[in-house]
């Protein structure tokens, strides 16, 4: 056996944008063994439901995270009205998957743009957080905020868009399309971009289901796990999981860049197929028992569970973020892969840390 | 979108069998989830298999101990570290233990029965 050697991979490190610790045991130049360590900056977040109404926590669970700010308060609101039975309005549900589908769009673009940084790419990385850019400007229009938009509360969403607004909306992301694909064709066809993601950090179906994996990271192993296949929302719209068999950090950027056309789509789709109606319904329920909720966050399958006492604090808040089930994953991957390549295979999982540390 | 939530309580001693039995099955685990309840504490063990989630749960009294599950489930690792460092229940046989240093807090153990209530 060759001689082994331990390399501390994090916290700090250029490719991290957050703490994480992995200790990468050697053999030359190759991982044989990754051991992970998270914890450095966990918030106890989920212990704020002893001091907060239920009411006012919608706003500490979008804070959770900069980038799936939505999807958090989304999910927190959808635990809390299964909980109370609450049916909330046509539109309402449409908006919320409309600023949902434009939130996965962002999230996309930034991961690619932190791809490219990984592997040395500025101005691919520069070019993709520029046509970002138009989604926060789409955010700021309708909201009023870029990444904190405080926009779903228990009940439907706080703003309405108008006709006029959808119709912008729709034609920015049209022409967004053109933009994107110009980047897109880097990442697929540029040979170096190839060089780097074909054939590295391989997970296969198998090794990905008995990992547990969610999202575009087991998606791009082949299960066509996807959260919003059971939305009827989105079963209106059309929607269909994305799914890449190859399961190297290749086919999950595929995943990804797949579904930011998808996500276009539906966000087109939703503007042009808005109900006309209601956005909110009025709450005066106190939440009793327990609920579960799950949500397709751009990152894959995040579990919201919830559980009242009659009163206006709940009992326990638990959020199950979706990088949480991927370091699992993660270490699977980085197994026999050359140490020039754990950046790469650490943010193929686009991992989040401050989901994770909630 | 509101599903049921599905719950069957199972003693502390079936759970590993349980889970065995779960993933021959083909089921996904997907969370575990700890709570603080006057008896002492209950753990919710959560699975999915094609896009139904069923919930499996264990109560122990306050100064119990359960058995890891991560010789059919690695990925449980995660939660049962998590459980161990905030809540302090002792869980045994995890694969990958970090003997209470996952998570890095101010104090250890924080959720433990009879701190901050």
């Amino acid at each position: 056996m060759a001689k082994q050697t331990v390399i501390p991979f994090g916290p700090q490190h250029p490719v991290l944008p957050e703490p994480v610790h992995l200790d990468l045991v050697l053999e030359d130049e190759t991982v044989v063994q990754a051991i992970p360590s998270i914890g450095f900056v966990h918030r106890g977040l989920e212990k704020l439901v002893e001091t907060k109404e239920y009411t006012e926590l919608m706003y500490v669970t979008e804070r959770i995270c900069g980038i799936c700010a939505f999807g958090h308060n989304w999910g927190y609101c959808l635990a809390a009205e299964g909980l109370m039975k609450i049916q909330i309005p046509e539109r309402a549900e449409m908006l919320r998957t409309l600023w949902h589908e434009l939130s996965r769009v962002h999230s996309h673009l930034l991961w690619l743009g932190l791809l490219a940084d990984a592997f040395g790419f500025e101005s691919l990385f520069q070019h993709c957080w520029r046509v970002r850019e138009r989604v926060l400007d789409l955010f700021e229009a309708t909201t009023g905020g870029r990444v904190i938009f405080s926009v779903c509360k228990v009940g439907g969403v706080h703003r309405d868009i108008e006709p006029e607004m959808l119709q912008k909306i729709a034609a920015t992301v049209e022409g967004m399309k053109k933009e994107t694909k110009e980047l897109c064709d880097v990442f697929v066809n540029d040979y170096s971009v190839k060089n780097r993601l074909v054939g590295v950090g391989t997970v296969t179906k198998e090794q990905a289901a008995d990992l547990c994996a969610v999202g575009p990271t087991s998606r791009g192993s082949g299960i066509p796990s996807d959260m919003r296949s059971f939305n009827p929302t989105y079963q209106k719209l059309g929607f269909e999981p994305v799914v890449e068999e190859a399961g190297d950090c290749y086919a999950r950027t595929m995943v990804r860049i797949r579904e930011l056309y998808q996500s276009m789509d539906l966000v087109i789709a939703a503007c042009n197929n808005m109900p006309e109606g209601d956005i909110a319904v009025p709450v005066k329920a106190k939440p009793e028992g327990e609920f579960m909720a799950r949500l397709e966050q751009p990152r894959g399958e995040a579990i919201y569970y919830l559980k009242g006492n009659g009163t206006k604090f709940l009992e326990r808040m638990r959020i199950r973020t979706p990088t949480n089930i991927n370091i699992p994953f993660l270490v699977k991957a980085l197994e026999g892969c050359d140490l020039a390549d754990v950046p790469v295979i650490v943010l193929s999982i686009d991992p989040c840390i401050s989901c994770t540390e909630r | 979108m509101y599903l049921d939530f599905n719950l069957k309580t199972i003693e502390p001693a079936e759970l590993v069998d349980t889970a065995r039995t779960l993933k021959a099955e083909g089921y996904r685990m997907v969370q575990i989830c700890a709570n603080k309840i006057p008896e002492g504490y209950e753990l919710t063990y959560s699975f999915d298999k094609d896009l139904e989630l069923y919930n499996y749960r264990v109560i122990l009294p306050e100064d119990g101990e359960i058995e890891s599950i991560t010789d059919s489930y690695f990925a449980a690792f995660v939660y049962e570290n998590e459980i161990k460092d905030l809540f302090g229940i002792k869980v045994n046989h995890i694969a990958l233990d970090f003997q209470g240093n996952f998570f890095i807090t101010n104090e250890p153990t924080p959720w433990k029965k009879g701190k901050s209530e």
